[in-house]
């Protein structure tokens, strides 16, 4: 008998939970400057996810998915994106979506039921939220093949959780880009819950970065609460795949510290001692505790942040109310490049039963 | 001008289209060293290179979705399917990421993909090999679907097809792939989409099809004229949109109206027709729709298949059914 094959899966910190460095870190986390965007980053996300809460509470939001606790992979890894490249979302990547440019109103209009909200006027390129699991790893193999056949530097880089790694369309996309040696990035965050799957029931595998294997590309797992780890592998693995190098799966770990969206509620299947636990892991505190020890931090700078981004969330809250109803038409308008004969009947039917008056937000009913 | 088969003529377009469009490619299973499992890619990859005619591992879930992605990012993907009852995994990107695209970011992105794949029964093929899904497809808001009828409207409707800003499911009538040769210009004229056409006049009666039961219908409206019955025969061409004004007009002047489908029958495109003229032409109607098609069976293997397809004597006979109504 011989071995024909041997594999092995790292896993990457380079900051512990109290914020102390694991090992001399790479060169551009060595320069406070560099961190501190990343913290701001974190922070209006979770700001803005607190505010989405609130708002669907209260009526004013619909469904919404949070990303609390996921902080540092969206932040980490859009950090590393240049603006040319392309994000291909899942609906929990808010975080990644703000740092790409997509303003929070647009988001908040997207998950008040407005297609207007994916109309980005920052990355213009970027995908729409994928609610189907998986797909969008099939779209980003698409996007990266039609970045190398045309000779651009760009990278497609698609975002998805752990239950995704489950689909044929995760796998079927990741060996499309293998294959072609497109210039894609996968990011797995695996917050460790699929609804109310655990992780251990989602796979037999000990890593999801393991599926990389099959697929014959690098997979590595990544403290996903890390966001100066998450940063420099996907760095490391963005540059890769624009030089030419091909696909890499990156897992970051990391914990789902709210319910799955806001029409759920964790508490029927999950232990409320686990998610405690795993507060004291979470990535926006870490970060500070490390800008703290590095004294690039202080008291009155956390306080100058938190209220400018309760002013930045609230201006845009305010936008977001404010945002006239869409047009009916709308509904036909995008539909094809040019509205089909055999539909222009239809819409004139919308237009005559359509309310006059404007809408409002009120999604209560 | 080259007399062609359905399938010459699809590859010709092809070719026209890799030769005049940088933005094209093919992607699919077999379609390049080996030319498509019907040749209707054949020697393409040989002239335009490996990389716009993609010979892509087996996963048709993959092959419609890496097209909505590389046409999201502005190239013109025109995938294969190698079997249209093996487009069932590839529904999920067509229903929910190709189709709506546009309407989802508001313009913004767009999604000009074309899927073609054979379909229809007729060949002693395979189980699985004789599908025909377009009202499946037909229902999905925001899709084309398209299937042409001879080789010379397989050409020019695949070339405006692959123009064509939005995706469009591109069904090919396998039984037409060599059933009869045509004259067919190399000239890279498009035919119009979203319109039927009309080939042949008549007063008596309308009948409609399309792909492949064209056939029958037409040798139908020859016994019928052998009769002294003049019959109108429309080819959809383009399924959704459906062109149902030059279907009202005709029957507005013949009174009676045929549909004859392949596809299975309930909730199938003749029911469509049907429902228009009701809503918009009852009262120009003489008799009753008639429906031959498909019947709600699995399409059944070689030896029953012909008794399955729509045969001349049934379109007759509706056709005789209607002529018979009072006046
Ligand atoms: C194909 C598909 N099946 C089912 C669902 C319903 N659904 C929405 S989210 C979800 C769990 C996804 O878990 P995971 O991929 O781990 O991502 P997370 O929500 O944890 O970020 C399910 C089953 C869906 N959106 N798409």
């Amino acid at each position: 008998m011989s071995t024909v094959a041997r594999f092995h899966i790292e896993h990457v910190r380079l900051i512990d939970a109290e914020g102390e460095a694991l090992a001399p870190l790479p060169a551009f986390a060595r320069d406070p400057a560099a961190l501190v965007p990343l913290y701001r980053a974190m922070y209006l996300t979770r700001t803005f996810d607190a505010k989405a809460i609130a708002l669907q509470r209260t009526g004013k939001l619909g469904t919404f998915a949070s990303a609390l606790g996921q902080e540092a992979v969206g932040v980490g890894v859009a950090a590393a994106m240049r603006a040319e490249d392309v994000l291909l979302p899942s609906y929990r990547e808010h975080a990644a979506q703000l740092v790409r440019g997509v303003k929070i109103e647009e988001s908040l209009r997207y998950w008040g039921g407005d297609e207007r909200g994916c109309d980005f006027s920052g990355p213009r390129s970027d995908f729409p939220n994928c609610v189907p699991i998986a797909t969008q790893v099939c779209h980003a193999a698409g996007a990266a093949y039609a970045f190398k056949l045309r000779g651009e530097a760009r990278v497609a880089v698609c975002f998805m959780g752990d239950g995704a790694t489950s689909k044929g369309d995760f796998y079927e996309g990741m060996n499309f880009a293998a294959v072609w040696k497109a210039p894609m990035v996968l990011v797995v965050s695996n917050n460790q819950w699929a609804i109310s799957l655990p992780r251990s029931a989602q796979s037999a595998t000990a890593t999801l970065a393991q599926k990389a294997i099959a697929a014959g590309i690098d997979g590595i797992q990544v403290d996903g609460n890390d966001v100066v780890a998450v940063h420099h592998i996907a760095r490391e693995a963005i540059e890769r795949a624009r030089s030419g190098g091909g696909p890499t799966l990156i897992e970051a770990l990391t914990y789902r510290l709210g319910d799955h969206t806001t029409a759920d509620d964790a508490s029927r299947y999950r232990d409320p001692a686990l998610v405690q636990e795993q507060w004291a892991l979470e990535p926006v505190a870490r970060l500070r505790k490390h800008l703290l020890h590095l004294g690039a931090w202080s008291k009155a700078q956390e306080e100058a942040l938190a209220h400018e981004c309760a002013e930045t969330v609230n201006a845009a809250v305010e936008a977001y109310l404010a945002t006239p109803a869409p047009d009916t038409a709308a509904m036909f308008d995008y539909l094809y490049a040019t509205l089909p004969v055999a539909l222009q009947g239809q819409r004139a039917s919308a237009l005559r039963f359509a309310p006059h008056n404007g809408g409002d937000h009120d999604q209560s009913s | 001008m080259a007399e062609l088969n359905l399938v010459e003529a699809v590859n010709q377009a092809l070719a026209h289209a890799l030769e005049h469009d940088p933005a094209v490619v093919l992607l699919g299973e077999d379609i390049g060293a080996n030319g498509g499992v019907f040749r209707a890619t054949l020697g393409l990859q040989q002239r335009f290179g490996a990389e716009r005619v993609i010979d892509t591992p087996l996963a048709e879930t993959a092959i419609a979705g890496t097209a909505v992605g590389m046409a999201a990012m502005g190239l013109k993907p025109v995938a294969e399917i190698q079997f249209s009852g093996f487009l069932y995994p590839a529904l999920d990107h067509l229903i929910n990421h190709a189709s709506r695209l546009r309407n989802r970011s508001r313009g913004r992105l767009s999604c000009p993909l074309v899927l073609r794949t054979p379909c229809g029964a007729g060949i002693h093929a395979p189980e699985h090999h004789s599908e025909s899904p377009e009202a499946m497809l037909a229902h999905v808001p925001g899709l084309r679907v398209v299937m042409p009828s001879s080789p010379a409207r397989a050409y020019g409707l695949l070339l405006a097809a692959i123009r064509d800003p939005d995706p469009v499911i591109f069904l090919e009538p396998t039984r037409l792939y060599r059933l009869f040769r045509q004259d067919v210009a190399d000239d890279g004229e498009a035919l119009p989409l979203d319109v039927c056409f009309t080939l042949r006049g008549g007063t008596d009666l309308t009948l409609v099809s399309w792909g492949a039961m064209i056939h029958e219908t037409e040798a139908a409206a020859d016994a019928l004229a052998a009769e002294g019955v003049m019959a109108e025969v429309i080819d959809l061409a383009t399924l959704k949109p459906l062109d149902m004004a030059t279907i009202l007009e005709s029957v507005a002047r013949t009174g009676r109206c045929v549909i004859v489908h392949e596809a299975a029958r309930t909730a199938g495109l003749g029911a469509e027709i049907a429902a228009g003229l009701a809503e918009e032409g009852l009262y120009s109607l003489l008799a009753p729709v008639q429906r031959v098609t498909g019947y709600d069976t699995v399409i059944p293997l070689a030896r029953l298949e012909q008794q399955y397809l729509p045969s001349v004597a049934r379109i007759v006979a509706a056709a005789r059914r209607t002529l018979e109504e009072a006046s």
